[in-house]
């Protein structure tokens, strides 16, 4: 064992040597060498031609946009324009990809099982399981996300991004979290897992697990499109027709501002109870304005994001169709298993404000959150089959003015479903990759654990609120 | 991928940067059989994943704020009739703190032993990012520093003279403004001369103007290079010692330090840190 004790000689030396030099302040010492050195160095190579420079257009747009009350006013406001451009662009590809998919292709598709004659439990399973459930998503999700994306990633190009975070900051200070945490939770609004890993910029292991456990509040790519679809044809549909998109608009916003404020308060929470501890300093550093490119955000926003996260929405939806259709069709006893699921859950759903399709579909929807709105249209339907007319798990070309129909009728949907389901999209488990990740990045059961169950009792702690208010008051 | 047939150059073409940058092959994510090993390295926010992007081909997602990148992103390329594999490193202000991505590239620039470390700084606010270049070139002297966003400097009105800060800092300096591909060939041929030992690299050296210290880092560098002999960087980890620092102090104890005098850490590095790749929904 001559090497360890050789190791440990080094080791021992090392000790009595920082004792001689005084340990905090050699710590300080080293900073202060390498400052030196790399401001000497830097003063010697750089030079400033005259004072003409286009710093003070950066000033002043910084000064507007991280203003303590202006810089708020704005940040809402260009979050409700994103969103209104959204949704109002949406609109119309929206019903002609569904018109295509839903209606046409899928008439071929029954027209080509028929001609090649597979059997009936065949061809359900294929066209109006698989293939069904993966057009609902290609038609929910593409336009929306195709505008919303590229919008996004212009902001964040533009560096708009930091200046959020910045005006967060104080917020996040107050709540005993890190500043730096309002940076991983914009990425969670793309996508949670990815937020998940973007808290390792936080240095703090405390201040890491808070900013862990509360990404989850960040709306992600999964859970936009059901926002935007219960915003539009319920909350939208309360305006008059041209103020419809704006209103639609302004409830995504504002789910997604509440998320925000969950975010803080479980902050606050945690950090004055099993989180105990004072935030720490750090310095965010606001990058230069750049212009951005539009042609190649275009392009890297579709390719590398829409056409990403719709792939795996797609992956997602394809065995979620099959097993949607095959649960809908076998039978025991007087209903199928779908059935059976949505009859035990229902109670449970109707307490909340939401039904027991819902809930089977937030199940269904563990691995990802893309497939809720399919999931939950194709069981409606199934269930009520006789007032649609549609077949067992068979799920129809649908516009969203037809989406309403069948919601309210044959669902039995009102407005408070919606709301409750968009307060629920809000607050409920993480998908199953995010709780993989936390659990990657923590290690730690019991974290992983809060992290899962936190939320989802929040959410009914909210929908049932809302809920029984609505109730006492008369309104459902 | 590297099904091109070989285009053979003239004498005049191997000095022009039109040809060098030509001879360039992106391989994306294909990096196996590498023959050397880059890492991209430096502050947030100064263009590294749009170096990564450039080389590689591939479409790391970059943004205009710090913090984009947190885990190491792996890509390959080929250059000059050998293969590279490129590391991109998540964007940290020092390698002195202990934030999960300040170790993350710390770790890899030491015990990675990467053959060329690229830093990326950003021309118009040199002196913060030094601070960081000087801090790499105490663990490697192996290092290219790519001067980027040399665009935005002009903008503002700055100056910056590349070949004193070469001078000063004793390792290649190459200008460039890397969103709009400019500079990417003579980043290439610094690497490669770097790689080749064809550079004279004279690193900077941080002056600590203190007796005592100087003292007791030349004590434990005498007794580091007696236990470790040919350990590239004894005096930085001398300096991680005298401060307590408890994973080179885990290093020192396991044994793992004593593998960077043969290079053996690399493999088992590799292997350590197959972290994943940042993206949505993976």
């Amino acid at each position: 064992m001559a090497t360890d004790t050789s190791a440990n000689d080094i080791l021992q030396t090392a000790t009595q040597l920082r004792a001689q030099i005084g340990g905090e302040q050699y710590h300080d010492k080293l900073m202060e060498a390498i400052y030196t050195d790399a401001a000497q160095i830097a003063d010697q190579s750089v030079s400033r031609e005259g004072q003409r420079s286009r710093l003070g257009f950066d000033q002043l747009l910084d000064k507007a946009l991280t203003h303590p009350v202006f810089g708020f006013i704005v940040m809402g406001l260009m979050f409700l324009g994103v969103f209104w451009l959204t949704i109002a662009g949406a609109n119309i590809p929206s019903a002609i990809l569904s018109d295509l998919l839903l209606g046409t292709v899928y008439g071929w598709l029954h027209t080509l099982a028929t001609a090649l004659s597979f059997p009936l439990w065949l061809s359900g399973l294929l066209i109006d399981g698989i293939y069904l459930a993966t057009a609902w998503v290609v038609a929910v999700m593409l336009p929306p996300m195709a505008i919303f994306f590229p919008l996004f990633t212009l902001l964040e190009d533009f560096g708009y991004l930091p200046r959020v975070a910045f005006n967060l900051d104080r917020m996040f200070h107050k709540a005993g979290a890190h500043g730096k945490q309002s940076l991983s939770m914009m990425m969670g609004f793309g996508c949670n897992a990815a937020g998940v890993i973007a808290t390792r910029i936080i240095d703090s292991p405390r201040e890491r697990l808070i900013a862990i456990i509360t990404n989850n509040f960040s709306i992600c790519n999964g859970r936009w499109p059901t926002l935007i679809l219960m915003g539009t044809i319920f909350i939208g549909a309360t305006a008059p027709p041209a103020l419809a998109s704006f209103f639609a608009a302004a409830s995504v916003v504002t789910i997604a501002v509440l998320g925000i404020f969950v975010t803080l308060l479980v902050s606050a929470f945690l950090s004055r109870s099993w989180l105990k501890g004072e935030a720490s300093v750090y310095s965010l550093e606001l990058p230069p304005y750049r212009p951005p490119r539009i042609l190649q955000t275009l392009y890297t926003s579709i390719i590398d994001r829409t056409l990403i996260v719709l792939w795996r929405a797609v992956t997602m939806a394809a065995p979620a169709g099959a097993v949607i259709w095959l649960s809908s069709n076998i039978y025991i006893g007087d209903a199928s298993i779908a059935g059976h699921l949505v009859n035990l859950l229902n109670p449970v759903g109707v307490l909340l404000g939401l039904n027991g399709v819902i809930l089977v579909a937030y199940i269904v929807a563990i691995p990802a959150n893309e497939i809720v709105i399919p999931t939950v249209l194709m069981l409606t339907l199934t269930l009520g089959r006789n007032i649609a007319g549609a077949q067992a798990g068979v799920m129809m070309e649908l516009d969203e003015g037809q989406v309403y129909t069948v919601l309210t009728q044959v669902g039995g949907w009102t407005l408070l479903t919606a709301v409750n389901l968009m307060l629920f999209s809000l607050l409920h488990n993480p998908c199953s990759t995010t709780i993989l990740t936390i659990w990657k990045e923590t290690k730690n059961v019991r974290w992983t654990v809060v992290a899962t169950i936190l939320p989802i009792v929040l959410g009914v702690g909210v929908t049932f609120t809302t809920a029984t208010i609505a109730r006492l008051l008369g309104w459902v | 991928m590297i099904t091109q047939t070989e285009t053979l150059p003239t004498t005049a073409c191997a000095t022009c940067p039109a040809f060098n940058s030509a001879q360039l092959r992106k391989l994306g994510i294909n990096t196996e059989d590498w023959d050397y090993v880059v890492a991209l390295a430096g502050n947030p926010n100064t263009g590294k994943s749009t170096v990564f992007n450039a080389l590689t081909g591939l479409r790391q997602h970059v943004g205009n704020w710090p913090g984009k990148t947190v885990a190491r992103a792996e890509g390959g390329f080929r250059y000059d009739d050998a293969n590279y594999k490129l590391v991109d490193l998540p964007g940290t202000y020092s390698l002195l703190s202990t934030s999960v991505d300040e170790e993350i590239a710390r770790d890899f620039i030491l015990f990675g032993q990467p053959d060329v470390t690229i830093v990326v700084v950003d021309a118009t606010r040199l002196e913060r990012n030094l601070n960081l270049c000087l801090q790499i070139l105490e663990i490697t002297d192996r290092v290219v520093v790519a001067l980027n966003l040399m665009d935005e400097a002009n903008r503002h009105g700055l100056k910056v003279d590349e070949r004193h800060l070469m001078r000063q800092l004793g390792v290649p300096v190459v200008p460039m403004v890397a969103r709009r591909g400019e500079g990417i060939p003579e980043l290439l041929s610094a690497v490669r001369q770097v790689v080749r030992g064809e550079f004279a690299v004279r690193p900077h050296r941080i002056q600590y103007r203190d007796l005592q210290i100087e003292n007791a880092v030349n004590n434990l560098v005498g007794q580091l290079d007696a236990r470790f002999p040919g350990l590239p960087n004894a005096r930085w980890v001398a300096l991680r010692l005298l401060e307590g620092d408890e994973s080179i102090e885990h290093a020192l104890a396991e044994g793992t330090l004593g593998d960077l005098q043969r290079g053996e850490a690399i493999k088992s590095q590799n292997e350590r840190m197959t972290m994943g790749v940042v993206g949505y929904g993976d």
